[in-house]
């Protein structure tokens, strides 16, 4: 696989790094000379000096052949261009952008920039995670695919709680796959598996089933 | 008709004041709060006296454009020192908004073609300039 790196700060060199061990084909291009210098003491000729937004270097780091462009440069603007040039200009098949503010998310989306990674989002999810007494945790979005996985906790005196997985009244279109009781291991439910309070449930659903579902597991 | 212009840079500021100058209504949104003094620089009155309108604000924070009329504009101008959130506003305005006519300054040739040819009303003043130092050499070599 031939990957071309856009923006050679923490995250790109870091990639850049994992993917040559992984034994991938890497280009790094970073367009800030200092920066370029010393990387190019560790990378050699892996890594080209340029402006990632401009179509020649992308060309000359070989955009139309590549078959994942990741930007990863520390400006929202630059990633999302060089991603849509590669996407619609390049045919690349594969794309990845970095979200450096979420509050950029919404332009990423608006211009087909997927997936678009946002180090913020990821860590406030875990958080959302780790606060007790959450409701629902979305641990996974496919957005192309229209699924979602949630995981709700059961609530004292829910709908749910005590009784058996085929006895509870979920939507079409939605699913339990697993059911992780407190110290015991997770596993993967049949319909006579057991649900009690303080047990975490994970769904997979068509996106928009959420409330149906929640109504389920809160008390 | 409602023209919003997105930097008030030596551009931005130009195209404002002769929009406005000719009737029509002018938004400006900058980030930086002294790009103002620009509007104002060799008009007998302020630039809101003579009925512009300026906000300060960062052009691909969605609240900003709409506090400086997005929703209202017939013409959007993207025209900051910086090509690439110049494309972005610009297809945020087109894409997000809807706006019926949207002009982006690109400095980059190359990106100003390509974004065009995808249907973009791009403007490149590097372009015009090369042709014209270009016609200049062919001058003097053929006096």
């Amino acid at each position: 696989m031939y990957v071309i790196v856009v923006g050679g700060g923490k995250v790109g060199l870091n990639l850049a790094r994992e993917l040559i061990g992984k034994g991938q084909e890497v280009t790094l291009v970073e367009g800030e000379r200092r920066t370029y210098l010393r990387l190019e003491q560790e990378l050699e000729h892996v890594v080209q000096y340029g402006d990632g937004t401009e179509l020649w270097v992308l060309e000359r780091a070989g955009i139309r052949r590549a078959d994942l462009v990741v930007a990863v440069t520390g400006d929202d603007e630059d990633n999302i261009l060089i991603c849509q040039v590669a996407k619609e200009k390049y045919r690349c098949e594969r794309i990845i952008a970095r979200c450096n503010n979420p509050r950029n998310l919404q332009h990423f989306k608006l211009l087909g920039v997927q997936p678009a990674v946002s180090a913020t989002d990821l860590i406030l999810n875990l958080i959302e995670h780790e606060v007790p007494g959450h409701g629902l945790v979305r641990l996974l979005d496919l957005p192309d695919e229209q699924l979602e996985i949630i995981e709700v906790e059961v609530a004292t005196g829910a709908p749910a709680a005590g009784r058996r997985v085929s006895e509870i009244d979920l939507p079409e279109g939605s699913l339990i796959i697993s059911v992780l009781s407190r110290g015991k291991a997770g596993l993967v439910p049949n319909g006579d598996t057991p649900i009690s309070p303080g047990d975490e449930v994970l769904i997979v659903l068509d996106p928009g089933l959420e409330p149906h579902i929640t109504a389920q597991f809160r008390a | 008709m409602m023209v919003l212009v997105v930097g008030a840079g030596r551009v931005g500021a130009a195209v404002a004041k002769s929009s406005l100058a000719a009737g029509h209504t002018v938004s400006v949104l900058d980030a930086d709060p002294l790009s103002h003094e620009r509007l104002d620089a060799g008009q007998p009155t302020s630039w809101e006296d003579a009925g512009g309108q300026f906000t300060v604000g960062t052009a691909i924070e969605i609240e900003a454009l709409v506090a400086a009329g997005v929703e209202q504009a017939d013409v959007f101008i993207a025209a900051t020192s910086g090509d690439n959130t110049n494309l972005l506003v610009a297809q945020v305005a087109q894409k997000r908004f809807g706006v019926g006519h949207v002009i982006v300054r690109v400095l980059d040739p190359a990106r100003s073609d390509w974004y065009a040819e995808q249907g973009l009303h791009t403007i490149c003043a590097v372009k015009v300039g090369i042709a014209m130092f270009e016609q200049a050499i062919a001058d003097i070599a053929t006096a």
